[in-house]
């Protein structure tokens, strides 16, 4: 799963010793093949086509975010304005296209495409401030990313002043909403979007240096790389990953309002670490995304099949990062011994 | 020495990690109130014993007695019960923590509240670090000291700790000659004081200097332990590496010619520079030659060296490439400018989770590919360079982490083989290498040499900068004291200067 080991490494007999430095990869694996088996087995409604499809559609926005997130988590950096971002982004672009007489915004319209490439620009701006705070004045990603969380809702209430919009540019609309056959358009953006990552971050020189910067930022430094390059970058990745869920996001939902996205920063960071990628940088990928998205939707939909407490779900949901947290950082350690 | 049983005693350690055998049926013992030397080429096995009996590893064949009783460790810190404790060869202070913290890590004093003493821990930090002549403020963080001196405060560490058997793996690769003289006082004090020491070290003489005892490793197997008096050098080089090496090592006492170049083309100028850690520095390496910069530890050359890659800026003075105004703003820019560097610490160069092979082509990536990455081709030129250096096991899909310490150093020289450099320039390079690799060293820098490269060796070591210069400066307090260029000079001269 993880690209940056498993397929290269020689197994060199000792397999216990291997599979305890994979239990970043295996642990996540298991709590998937477990969590279906148990609600396979609990309700008859779970394990069917359609509500494959549907945990597919539930994730996809989620995705889209945890791709980017991924990126600067593997940098030992993290990002708390992934949602906020998303939200902004989505509003603009409803900003930027013709609304309902009933919707009451001074909004600007503009052709779909300009409002589109717009919005995306709005995401690589404010990937940027991100990057220059963190990268040009040295402030730490967990605050500066913070600052830009609230900035993200400001711009949000800036220009919807507590209305609703609904229109969106129709490409947007089509792929945030529409689908080819049975198969939803945004599902199809969202493995598209992973692919890319995973291509990158795999075998792209670019997605080396992420990996090298994660796993060791000095020594990265001392040969040569340019580290800081390397931060801002995967700093605007996430920001236009955000922006990209964000537009859909708002065509999916079928409205643009305030803090409609408040739900996607804790589950696109509960994916990314439940995947098993190493909040300390450098191990990881897309591929434990993936798993980890996965599980994130499996949990979230099979506990509504088996009719439990909505109240406790959201406390199962709490434990399941907690005991994913647990494992990770188990994980760092057993690696680092191995 | 006394009668009955030894203080630590091994019978049949084996240990394999994965396909690679690391230790095959040792039987080792140390006795009370001795200094025991061991020795031994990268990847002999030395670290790996060490860390069994550390409790570091705990699985592994044979048994372990402790004063007669049978002992096995579940984890590093039963071993420490047992007093059992360890600096390890990379040094694991904490950076961020200050010195005196990292004095009394796991044994700091509290207060009747049961939280930190700090003004208590304070005056017990300062006055051990007194006692044992280690001249540092305890309250700066240990990170922003230099290497001797940290090393210096981890040793302490584990000697206040009050245990029994001490095991220092190369404790004095980072030291100074003053600072070296200051251990050795202190590991005679606690030997005589009835506790024992294992002293892993690549440097024999000082093996021949402080132990009673030595023991040589070679491929895993003990091969022999003799009492020091009854050896010399070539006994030791002939049981490391085998006979007809006794050359090897053959010292420095006497004096050394230097053959400086001083019509060759001026590849790297450094007009009155000044950074932090050093002032007023003005020096030319020129192509094909070895520029020595030597000072005691704290001189500034390690800062310098660093900024000369882009690493720290310059806060005055000015560079220049080939004649032409050099800028470096990062260390990007230094490698594109055809710089390269080799630290000191071989923590801050290498990937450890990386296989060997990414830890080489890292630094020459953007010349085997643009955007995609080649792992074949990097797997192929890491190839010829782990061949070409002697790394051991000669594969390149290993993660670094589980090389042995001295080949590691040799991964963080093979990364700027690979296409070559305008300039050169090498901080300690022989640093927790056997005797066998320092002479490789000698040998790959002077094939460099030939092919025009503009070099700097960077030391604390006198016999580093005397086996490798062709010119020598010498630096103290920050500036540029003395040149050696032409004639001859000896380690003495060379120590007299700084
Ligand atoms: N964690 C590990 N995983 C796999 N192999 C290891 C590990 N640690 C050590 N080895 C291997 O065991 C052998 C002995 O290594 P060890 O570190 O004991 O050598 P050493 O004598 O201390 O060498 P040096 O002088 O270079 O420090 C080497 O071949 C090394 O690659
Ligand atoms: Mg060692």
């Amino acid at each position: 799963m993880s690209t940056s080991d498993s397929a290269v490494l020689p197994r060199n007999g000792g397999g216990l010793r291997w599979l305890r430095g994979q239990l970043r990869n295996i642990a996540p694996f298991a709590t998937l093949l477990v969590l279906v088996a148990l609600f396979s087995i609990a309700s008859p409604s779970f394990a069917t086509l359609d509500n494959v499809a549907n945990i597919a559609r539930q994730v996809s926005v989620t995705a889209i975010i945890a791709v980017g997130l991924t990126f600067v988590i593997l940098c030992a950096e993290i990002d708390l304005s992934v949602a906020s971002v998303a939200n902004a982004v989505g509003i603009m672009v409803a900003f930027f296209t013709l609304q309902d007489q009933s919707v009451n915004i001074a909004n600007f319209p503009l052709p779909g495409a300009a409002a589109i490439a717009l919005a995306l620009l709005g995401s690589v701006a404010l990937g940027a401030v991100t990057a220059f705070g963190v990268t040009v004045i040295g402030i730490p990603s967990f605050i500066m990313t913070l600052a830009m969380l609230q900035i993200g809702a400001g711009i949000c209430a800036m220009l919807v002043r507590g209305q609703i919009a609904y229109a969106v540019p129709a490409p947007i609309e089509l792929l945030g909403s529409g689908s080819i056959g049975p198969v939803p358009w945004i599902v199809v953006v969202a493995i598209l979007v992973l692919a890319i990552g995973h291509v990158v971050l795999s075998y792209t020189r670019f997605g080396r240096y992420v990996y090298m910067v994660g796993g060791n930022r000095e020594a990265a430094e001392y040969s040569g790389v340019n580290v800081k390059l390397v931060l801002a970058a995967v700093l605007i990745i996430s920001a236009v990953c955000s922006g990209i869920a964000g537009m859909l996001g708002v065509a999916h939902f079928g409205s643009a309002q305030q803090d409609e996205f408040d739900n996607y920063l804790l589950d696109a960071i509960s994916a990314v670490v439940v995947g098993g990628t190493s909040l300390f940088g450098g191990q990881g990928g897309i591929g434990n995304t993936v798993v980890g998205l996965l599980v994130l939707g499996v949990l979230n939909n099979g506990l509504d099949h088996v009719r439990i407490d909505s109240f406790l779900k959201i406390l199962i949901r709490g434990l399941i990062l907690l005991l994913a947290l647990v494992i990770n950082v188990y994980a760092q350690r057993l690696r680092a011994k191995a | 020495m006394q009668s009955g049983a030894p203080l630590l005693e091994l019978r049949g350690i084996s240990k394999s990690f994965g396909g690679v055998t690391a230790l095959s049926s040792v039987d080792f013992t140390l006795e009370a109130g001795e200094i025991h030397g061991l020795v031994g080429e990268n990847g002999a096995g030395k670290s790996t014993l060490m860390k069994i009996i550390a409790g570091v590893h705990t699985s592994f064949e044979g048994e372990m007695r402790i004063a007669g009783q049978p002992a096995r460790h579940r984890s590093a810190r039963s071993a420490r019960d047992a007093g059992i404790g360890m600096v390890h060869q990379e040094l694991s202070v904490v950076p961020e923590l200050s010195v005196a913290e990292n004095v009394m890590l796991g044994v700091q004093p509290v207060n009747r509240l049961g939280l930190v003493d700090w003004p208590g821990m304070m005056r017990r930090a300062r006055a051990l670090l007194a006692e044992l002549g280690i001249d540092v403020d305890p309250r700066v963080p240990i990170g922003s000291l230099p290497l001797g001196l940290q090393q210096l405060v981890e040793i302490a560490r584990v000697l206040s700790s009050g245990a029994r058997i001490v095991i220092l793996d190369e404790p004095t690769s980072a030291l100074s000659p003053p600072e070296v003289e200051v251990l050795f006082g202190l590991l005679r004090r606690v030997r005589d004081s009835g506790r024992s020491i294992v002293f892993i070290s690549h440097f024999l003489e000082d093996v021949l200097a402080i132990c009673d005892r030595v023991t040589c490793f070679r491929n895993g197997r003990l091969i022999e332990t003799a009492p020091v008096a009854a050896i010399d050098k070539g006994w030791i080089i002939t049981r490391m590496i085998g006979a007809g090496h006794e050359e090897l090592e053959a010292g420095y006492t006497g004096e050394i010619r230097l053959d400086s170049r001083p019509g060759a083309p001026v590849v790297l100028a450094c007009e009155a520079a000044s950074g932090p850690g050093f002032r007023e520095v003005s020096l030319e390496a020129r192509a094909g030659e070895v520029l020595g910069i030597y000072g005691s530890m704290g001189a500034g050359q390690l800062d310098l060296a660093r900024a000369l890659f882009g690493r720290t800026a310059l806060s005055g003075g000015r560079l220049s490439l080939d004649g032409r105004p050099l800028a470096l703003r990062n260390t990007a820019a230094a490698r594109r400018a055809g710089i390269a560097f080799v630290p000191e610490s071989r923590r801050s160069m290498l990937f450890a989770q990386e296989p060997v092979y990414r830890n080489v082509s890292i630094s020459i990536l953007g010349r085997i590919s643009r955007l995609w990455v080649k792992p074949a081709v990097e797997r192929e030129i890491a190839q010829r360079q782990v061949e070409s250096l002697g790394i051991r096991p000669p594969s390149v899909q290993r993660r670094l982490g589980t090389l042995s310490g001295g080949n590691q150093q040799k991964v963080a020289l093979a990364k700027w083989l690979t296409h070559l450099p305008r300039v050169l320039v090498l901080s300690e390079p022989t640093r927790g290498m056997d005797v066998g690799a320092k002479e490789e060293v000698v040998r790959i820098v002077r094939g460099l040499r030939e092919q025009g490269i503009a070099m700097l060796v960077v030391s604390t070591e006198p016999e580093t900068v005397l086996s490798l210069a062709d010119r020598i400066l010498v630096m103290k307090r920050g500036e540029v004291c003395e040149e050696f260029a032409g004639g001859t000079v000896s380690k003495d001269r060379l120590l007299a200067a700084a």
